[in-house]
C-alpha cells in the first residue's frame, strides 16, 4: 500500500466532494433571498395630502413599511434647533436620507416631513407624540416620535436623541412632489 | 411469542437495546424529584409533536389566512380549542421543565467531567428549542407575533457590514411578510422538530455512555459489586420508571389544570396583544416576548446601544456552554460545595428570575437600572467562576450516596 498516494487520493476526493456539496447548497441558500415577486411589489405609492392639517400626521404603506407624513406647524419647526444639543446625529451624517433631505428639517418642503415609521433600533413602529412635556416622557419633551419597544426617542424631524438604543435617525425614503398636494413615495426622479 | 422474539432478535438488537438502556442501565438509587424533569421533557416533546400535527391539519400558513385559521381552530373545529391550548400551554411547560432540568445540572454539577458532552448537547437542544418557540410564535399572525418577529429578525441587522442583508435573507422580503410566515412554518413543523428528535437521541446516548450523576455528585461506577453492578445503582426499569410514572401523573394533573382553567395564564402563556391580527403599521403599545425569552430580552434592552445589546444577549445565551471548563471545583454537588458557590448560584438564580420579570416591564427609569445590575451579576457568575471556584472550601464527599 502506498501511503502517500492514498493520502493524496483521500484529499482529492474530500476536496471534490466538498466542492460538490458547496455547489449543491448554493441554490438552497439563494432561495432564501427575496423572490422576483417580492422585488417587484416595491412600486412607488402616490399620496394626496391636501387634507393633512398642520400638526397632523398620516401613515401610508410602501414596501410593507409604514411611511409617516407629518404637516409640521411653525412652532413645531422652531423646536428643531432647540433640541439639537440633545441629539446624537443632529446633522444626519450617519443616517440614511436622500441628499435633498439632509438639512435640519430633513425634508424637501420644511413643513412636510416624510419619514419611514421604522425604528432604526429593531424596527418597531415609533408612535407620533406631538404633545409637549407629557407626564411619561418628561418635562423637556418638545414633541416627536417615541418608540414603545425599547424607548428610543426622535425629534420632530425624526432625529434620534442620544442615550437611547436606536443608533441613527429615522430613514427618509426617496420621494417627490407631483404638485402642491400630491406626494409620490419611492421615487424622486419624476417629471413635475 | 418466544419464537417471534428470537426471530426478531436475530435480525434486530431489540433485547440488547432494552437491556442497555432500561433493565440493565443502572442509575443511582438516591434520585430526587429534580431527576424527573428529563422524562417530563420527553413527555412534553411527544405532546407538542402530536398536538402540532393535528393543528397543522387546519392551520393555513399564509398572511391572508393564518389568523383566521387559528380562530377557526378555536371556534369551529371539533375539540380544536383543546389541541391549541394543549400546544400553547405545552410550549410554556416545555420551557419550565427545561429550565428546571438545567438548574438541576447546575446544582449537582452534572455538566462536569465526564458529562461535558451531555451538557453541550443539552445546550444545543435548548437553542433549538428557543428557535422552535420563536418560529411557532409567528404562526398565529397576531400583532404581537408580528412585531416580536420583526424585533428578533432585526437583531441580525446589528451585525456590522452584512447585517441588513442577513436580516433580509432571513425574512425573504423587505419586511415580515407572507414569505417569512411560510418559511417559519416550514422550520417550525419540520426542520427544527427533526433536529430536536435527533438531538434528544444523541443526548441520551451520551448520557448512558457515562451514566447519570446524582444529588450527591458521586460517581457510582467507582464502587461495583462482584457482578460489576454499581453498589449504589438500581436498574432504570422497573425502579426508576415506576417513580417516573408518578412524576408524570403529577405533572399531567398540574398541566391539565392550566389547560382547562387558565390557558392564557393571565397573558403570560398567550399574550393579549396577540388576539388582534398582525398590523404592519401599528406596534402594540407594550411589546414583550413570551415569558421564557424575557430574561434575555431584558438584557438586550439594558444596553443603550444596538450592537452592544445584541452582543450582551448573545453572550448571555452562549456563556453556559463553557460551564464545564469555567468551574474549577472538583466537587460536583451543591451539598458538599463551599459557601462561595452557593452564594454565586443563589445570586445567579435571583438575577435570572428578576431579569425575566424586568423583560415584561416597560424599559424605563428604574427598571432599566435594575436590568443593568442583574445583567452584570448574570455575566459575572460565569466570567469570575474560574476564580471563585478555584480555592473553594468544600466539605468532604462521602464514598456512598446518602
Ligand atoms: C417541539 C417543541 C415545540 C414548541 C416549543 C412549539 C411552540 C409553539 C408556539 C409557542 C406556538 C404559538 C402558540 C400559539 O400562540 O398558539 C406554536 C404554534 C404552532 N405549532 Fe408548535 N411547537 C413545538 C412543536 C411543534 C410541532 C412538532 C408541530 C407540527 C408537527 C407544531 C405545529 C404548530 C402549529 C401548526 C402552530 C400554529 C397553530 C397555533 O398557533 O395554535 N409545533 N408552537
Ligand atoms: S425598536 Fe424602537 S427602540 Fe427598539
Amino acid at each position: 500500500m502506498n501511503n502517500d498516494r492514498r493520502k493524496l487520493l483521500i484529499a482529492a476526493t474530500t476536496l471534490y466532494g466538498g466542492v460538490g456539496i458547496a455547489s449543491f447548497a448554493t441554490p438552497f441558500v439563494s432561495s432564501f433571498q427575496p423572490s422576483t415577486r417580492a422585488l417587484a411589489i416595491g412600486a412607488p405609492v402616490e399620496v394626496d395630502i391636501s387634507l393633512l392639517e398642520p400638526g397632523s400626521i398620516v401613515k401610508v404603506e410602501w414596501r410593507g413599511r409604514a411611511i409617516m407624513i407629518v404637516h409640521r406647524t411653525v412652532e413645531m419647526l422652531e423646536t428643531l434647533s432647540n433640541v439639537a444639543n440633545q441629539l446624537s446625529d443632529p446633522e444626519s451624517q450617519a443616517s440614511v436620507q436622500p441628499n435633498y433631505a439632509s438639512n435640519t428639517h430633513r425634508s424637501l418642503k420644511p413643513e412636510i416631513l416624510v419619514v419611514e415609521g421604522v425604528c432604526t433600533h429593531l424596527g418597531c413602529a415609533p408612535l407620533p407624540r406631538f404633545d409637549v412635556a407629557p407626564e411619561d416622557l418628561g418635562n423637556d419633551w418638545r414633541g416627536g416620535f417615541y418608540c414603545p419597544c425599547h424607548g428610543s426617542k426622535f425629534d420632530l424631524s425624526g432625529r434620534v436623541y442620544s442615550g437611547v438604543p436606536a443608533p441613527t435617525n429615522l430613514t427618509v425614503p426617496p420621494y417627490a412632489f407631483l404638485d402642491d398636494n400630491r406626494v409620490i413615495i419611492g421615487e424622486d426622479t419624476v417629471e413635475t | 411469542m418466544e419464537k417471534l422474539n428470537t426471530w426478531i432478535n436475530k435480525r434486530f438488537p431489540l433485547a440488547k437495546l432494552i437491556k442497555e438502556h432500561a433493565t440493565e442501565y443502572y442509575a443511582s438509587k438516591n434520585f430526587n424529584f429534580w431527576y424527573g424533569f428529563g422524562v417530563l421533557a420527553f413527555v412534553v416533546l411527544a405532546l407538542q409533536i402530536f398536538t402540532g400535527i393535528f393543528l397543522t391539519m387546519n392551520y393555513k400558513p399564509s398572511a391572508a389566512d393564518a389568523f383566521a385559521s387559528v380562530e377557526y381552530i378555536m371556534r369551529d373545529v371539533e375539540w380544536g380549542w383543546l389541541m391549541r391550548y394543549l400546544h400553547s400551554t405545552g410550549a410554556s411547560a416545555f420551557f419550565i421543565v427545561i429550565y428546571l432540568h438545567m438548574f438541576r445540572a447546575l446544582m449537582y454539577g452534572s455538566y462536569k467531567k465526564p458529562r461535558e458532552l451531555v451538557w453541550l448537547i443539552g445546550m444545543v437542544i435548548y437553542i433549538c428549542l428557543m428557535a422552535e418557540g420563536f418560529f411557532g410564535y409567528l404562526l398565529p399572525w397576531g400583532n404581537m407575533s408580528y412585531w416580536g418577529a420583526q424585533v428578533i429578525v432585526s437583531l441580525f441587522g446589528a451585525v456590522p457590514y452584512f447585517g441588513e442583508g442577513l436580516a433580509e435573507w432571513i425574512r425573504g422580503d423587505f419586511y415580515i411578510s407572507d414569505v417569512t410566515l411560510n418559511r417559519f412554518f416550514a422550520f417550525h413543523v419540520i426542520a427544527v422538530p427533526i433536529m430536536l428528535l435527533l438531538l434528544v437521541v444523541v443526548h441520551i446516548m451520551a448520557l448512558h455512555e457515562v451514566g447519570s450523576n446524582n444529588p450527591d455528585g458521586i460517581e457510582i461506577k467507582e464502587l461495583k459489586d462482584s457482578d460489576g453492578i454499581p453498589l449504589d445503582g438500581v436498574a432504570f426499569h422497573p425502579f426508576h420508571t415506576s417513580k417516573d410514572l408518578v412524576i408524570i401523573i403529577v405533572f399531567l394533573i398540574l398541566f391539565s389544570a392550566v389547560v382547562f382553567f387558565a390557558p392564557e395564564m393571565g397573558g403570560y402563556f398567550l399574550e393579549h396583544a396577540n388576539f388582534e391580527p398582525a398590523d404592519s403599521l401599528q406596534t402594540p403599545e407594550h411589546i414583550a416576548p413570551v415569558w421564557y425569552f424575557t430574561p434575555f430580552y431584558a438584557m438586550l434592552r439594558a444596553v443603550p446601544s444596538k450592537l452592544g445589546g445584541v452582543l450582551l444577549m448573545g453572550l448571555a445565551i452562549l456563556l453556559p456552554i463553557f460551564l464545564p471548563w469555567l468551574d474549577k471545583c472538583r466537587v460536583k454537588s451543591i451539598r458538599y460545595r463551599g459557601v462561595t458557590f452557593k452564594i454565586a448560584l443563589a445570586l445567579f438564580t435571583i438575577s435570572f428570575i428578576a431579569l425575566g420579570y424586568l423583560g415584561l416591564q416597560p424599559a424605563t427609569g428604574v427598571f432599566t437600572l435594575l436590568a443593568r445590575g442583574f445583567s452584570a451579576i448574570y455575566i459575572a457568575f460565569f466570567v469570575f467562576m474560574p476564580f471563585y471556584t478555584k480555592h473553594e472550601k468544600t466539605k468532604p464527599v462521602p464514598e456512598r450516596v446518602t
